[in-house]
């Protein structure tokens, strides 16, 4: 179905080739997974297979890339759109018309099908991606996991043989992703569509995939297979394949399933065996950073919080879960004096954060917000690192020996834009750290980062912890919070619901309990390295 | 909601909602009775009440009440601070500023009288009750409903006007994400500086958009190859954008008090018989197909014509010079109310029940506003 013949790609302005001599076939009906680091050229291939690169943004493609027998170089994406449906990152950037039923018809009606064929459409798409009960409402009123199901129907309409998606799952909750795969399973199954589809969060979509796409990026040559083969050996794997390896399990299980099949002896051997204590020695104390009192916060007729009362302490890291929408993200900006509330108190050293103003504020809470590239405004790191010590009031120089500690790659004359979105996260959170806020706060920093980016956040953050800084991280990223946190808070339509122990609250529950928790249920493990530390002192 | 006479629920052609609104709008720009004025933005609140979606744009009724209360207040100080004093009740006394000669026509200061600030009051008012029938139409049927019923040779006008659109709101939220990151950083969130710091990033942000949006439609066929050249629809658009200038100039020479409503009524048909053509023309070569277009049927009928008839009932009154349709402010004398407007007015009411219904599906819950945060 799709066959790339010795392709190359450079960008105007680049020495080297994002994409050097890529010999790819695609088969008909399969989904295909496509993973790499940031920055190795995942979203370049995606985008040429519907002609976007080069026609859109210019540069230079050798070689030949066939879609169903089309050639991309003399079809521009707009003749393609019969062929190949493309789902963009941020599926609202992508939305033309005001409400579902209208923005489902749009390529329909771009492609100039006869009224009577798009309604039937229209309704066929409501139906098989369970928007029914949406078809009339306003874009701007969905959930994001909606958003994102609009997005795939809007281009299935077209009756697409070939279905192109970039991160379908990274802005979306536990429980929203399940339905948009189920959906894409549904598609490859019933329709015979072949799905092209980057994601960095293996643990939820290697299960689904037929074949795997490894790009590594520097000019190395991409490598595909099936997921068993290149799972075996993968440098990046999701924690059933770790533990798998771990555990020397044949085949290489790549779902909660089997693997919890081939568990048995593993179990057995873990029996008896004490979970490790999971909290942060040496800094904790009950000092109270912040408070918050049957805090409540309203937009206008909806409530985003209520009655919410929590308090956190130095040395405690706690993951703020709960579906798109719960909340997460109004109690960290109020924690920060961004949102007004409308009853209850927030209070950090006994002051309401609102008060605070200027310097002040950043040397008590600080913030990474969901988008890190808002607080970069200059034109270089070091610019934007001069003014980081400048804003913090404190010794020049300070924020670029963080960056050096955090991410000791980046070079000072690079444009904040041309970071990879991890770099991106790290600066803005040396930035952060520059005022040294006893406090910190992340909203969903996991969004986008490949396993490498991940694993030295992770460590960033112990190491505040134990340095006595109180932590608090909003996540749809469970694997992260059974990794890092001490301590998890539920959110559900702005009440808490569960707060407690990270393994007691994760356990509880299916939606975000992490896979190795599911693989040795009922025992009480969270990830891999639990697992491999105790395995080594069993053996020694 | 009461149901409605003639239809199952359904949305009403907007192109319905806005001549019924612009009637009701004309009526307004004919009288300076402060109590006929005052019915008009009752009948539209009315209306609106009984038919408007619950949508984003249904909600924006009470931003133009609001935009009306201070065209009002507005045009009221204005009054009292530079218009001419004429009449006898005099009000207050404010200490009079003589200005140098040059500037002979302006005054600033001195006398108020009850007269001149009724005079204002009277004119504000007429203008604030246009805005609303504006507001009215805006919050009735969305201006983007609207332009997917524009004609194919407009399409790419129309497209542009839909992504400006959405592209306002967007800005909002950003300009408020920049804030926000200022905040982040310990920066002042007010004043020069900061509008110009945030200045930047906004319009980064609004560029980057504008091409995803722009990839996101080229790869869903926006723009494919039609069977008729480029010149063709070029010459197409040409057609319709004069044939709609023409139109306006004939609207506006008949309505407008003291123009040649001989020069009106042939620029008028001339205008609209030239749209014509060219939309037929257009429709004929035409790729694009529309989906579900709004259906042009009885009650579609009913409420433009309410509005039409209303325009025309207070356009007649004045042509007849019918006392009551202006309230003279010196003397100040309590406002009559004429027969033949009270009774266009009347008419202008029956859309309330006219209209279908929504669909029941429209009323989901609120937008969920995302917190840039």
């Amino acid at each position: 179905m799709i066959n790339f013949e010795c392709v190359s790609i450079t960008y105007p302005g680049a020495t080297e080739p994002v994409l050097t001599e890529v010999n790819l076939q695609i088969p008909e009906g399969e989904l295909v997974l496509v993973v790499g680091r940031t920055g190795s050229g995942k979203t370049t291939l995606l985008r040429a297979i519907n002609g976007l690169v080069p026609h859109f943004t210019g540069g230079t493609l050798t070689g030949r890339i066939l879609v169903d027998g089309r050639d991309t170089a003399t079809n521009p994406p707009r003749e393609l759109a019969d062929l190949v449906g493309v789902v963009p990152q941020d599926p609202m950037s992508g939305f033309v018309a005001d409400t579902v039923e209208e923005e489902l018809a749009y390529g329909m009606e771009c492609l100039g099908l006869t009224p009577d064929v798009m309604r039937r459409r229209v309704e066929e798409t409501l139906d098989l991606l369970g928007l029914v009960d949406l078809r009339n409402r306003p874009l701007l009123s969905l959930s994001a996991g909606q958003r994102q199901r609009v997005a795939i129907g809007s281009v299935l309409t077209s009756h697409p043989k070939v279905l192109v998606l970039d991160e379908p799952t990274s802005a979306l909750d536990p429980g929203a992703a399940e339905d948009v795969l189920a959906a894409l399973q549904r598609l490859v199954h019933d329709l015979n569509v072949t799905v092209v589809m980057a994601e960095h969060r293996l643990e939820r979509v290697v299960q689904y995939a037929d074949r795997i796409v490894i790009v590594p990026g520097d000019g190395e040559p991409i490598i595909s297979g099936t997921p068993s083969e290149m799972m075996g050996n993968s440098p990046i794997a999701p924690p059933v394949v770790e533990l798998g390896r771990l555990a020397g399990w044949q085949p290489l299980p790549l779902t909660v399933r089997d693997a919890r099949r081939a568990a048995g002896p593993l179990r057995e051997l873990l029996t008896g065996h004490a979970a490790p204590l999971r909290i942060i020695k040496g800094a904790r104390d009950a000092t109270p950073l912040i408070v918050t009192d049957k805090l409540t916060v309203r937009y206008g007729a909806v409530v985003a919080l209520k009655n919410v009362s929590t308090t956190i302490t130095r040395g405690e890291i706690v993951a703020l879960m709960g579906r798109n929408g719960a909340g997460k993200s109004t109690l960290l900006s109020t924690m920060v004096g961004l949102r007004l509330a409308s009853a209850g108190v927030v209070r950090t050293n006994g002051k309401d954060p609102r008060e605070i103003k200027g310097p002040e504020l950043v040397h008590s809470v600080g913030l990474v917000p969901q988008d890190p590239g808002d607080l970069l405004e200059a034109s270089t790191v070091a610019g934007e690192c001069r003014s980081s010590d400048h804003d913090a009031n404190v010794e020049l120089g300070t924020t670029r020996a963080l960056l050096a500690l955090l991410a000791p790659e980046v070079m000072d004359g690079t444009h904040p834009r041309d970071l990879s979105e991890g770099q991106r996260l790290l600066l803005a959170l040396a930035i952060v750290l520059a005022a040294r806020p006893p406090l910190l706060l992340l909203d969903e920093p996991t969004r986008g980062l490949d396993y490498p980016t991940k694993a030295r956040l992770v460590k960033v953050l112990r190491e505040l912890a134990v340095t006595g800084h109180g932590i608090v991280l909003a996540t749809h990223d469970v694997e992260l919070a059974a990794e890092v946190a001490t301590r998890v808070i539920v959110l559900a339509e702005g009440e808490v619901v569960a707060d407690g122990p990270t393994h007691e609250v994760v356990l509880a529950s299916p939606m975000f309990a992490p896979q190795v928790a599911k693989i040795l249920a009922p025992e009480d493990w969270l990830t891999v390295s639990e697992v491999r530390a105790a395995m080594i002192e069993q053996v020694g | 909601m009461t149901g409605s006479l003639f239809t199952l629920p359904r949305w009403l052609h907007p192109a319905a909602w806005w001549v019924w609104a612009l009637g009701l709008a004309a009526a307004a720009s004919r009288t300076t009775n402060p109590l006929l004025l005052s019915l008009i933005i009752a009948v539209a609140a009315l209306v609106v009440s009984a038919r408007k979606p619950d949508a984003p744009w249904g909600r924006s009724f009470i931003f133009f009440l609001r935009l009306g209360v201070a065209v009002i207040v507005i045009r009221v100080g204005v009054q009292l601070i530079f218009g001419a004093a004429f009449g006898t009740t005099v009000l207050l006394q404010l200490p009079g500023v003589t200005l140098p000669s040059w500037l002979a026509g302006v005054r600033l200061g001195g006398d108020i009288t009850f007269e001149s600030v009724l005079l204002a009051f009277y004119d504000g008012l007429r203008l604030a009750t246009i805005l609303i029938c504006v507001g009215a139409a805006n919050s009735l049927a969305s201006p983007s409903r609207l332009l997917k019923s524009v004609p194919a040779a407009l399409y790419e006008f129309g497209v542009s006007v839909v992504v400006a659109m959405t592209f306002t709101p967007q800005l909002v939220a950003d300009v408020d994400r920049v804030r926000t990151a200022r905040r982040l950083r310990g920066r002042p969130t007010k004043g020069v500086r900061a509008i110009a710091g945030a200045a930047m990033p906004v319009f980064e942000g609004a560029l980057e958009k504008s091409v995803t949006l722009a990839a996101a439609m080229d790869s869903r066929g926006y723009g494919r190859r039609g069977e008729i050249s480029a010149a063709r629809r070029r010459m197409n658009s040409l057609l319709l954008l004069t044939g709609l200038v023409a139109a306006c100039i004939g609207t506006y020479a008949l309505i407008a008090a003291g123009s040649p409503a001989a020069l009106g009524l042939p620029m008028l048909i001339v205008g609209v018989s030239v749209c014509i053509t060219s939309i037929t023309w257009s429709a004929r070569t035409a790729v694009r197909t529309r989906y579900r277009p709004d259906p042009w049927a009885l009650p579609e009928n009913l409420v433009a014509g309410a509005g039409v008839l209303v325009a025309l009932s207070f356009l007649g009154a004045n042509w007849v010079a019918m006392p009551g349709l202006d309230t003279p402010s010196n003397p100040p004398t309590w406002p009559a109310l004429p027969l033949l407007p009270l009774l266009g007015l009347l008419i202008a009411t029956t859309p309330a029940l006219t209209a279908p219904t929504l669909p029941r599906t429209i009323i989901g819950k609120l937008p969920r506003i995302e917190v840039p945060a």
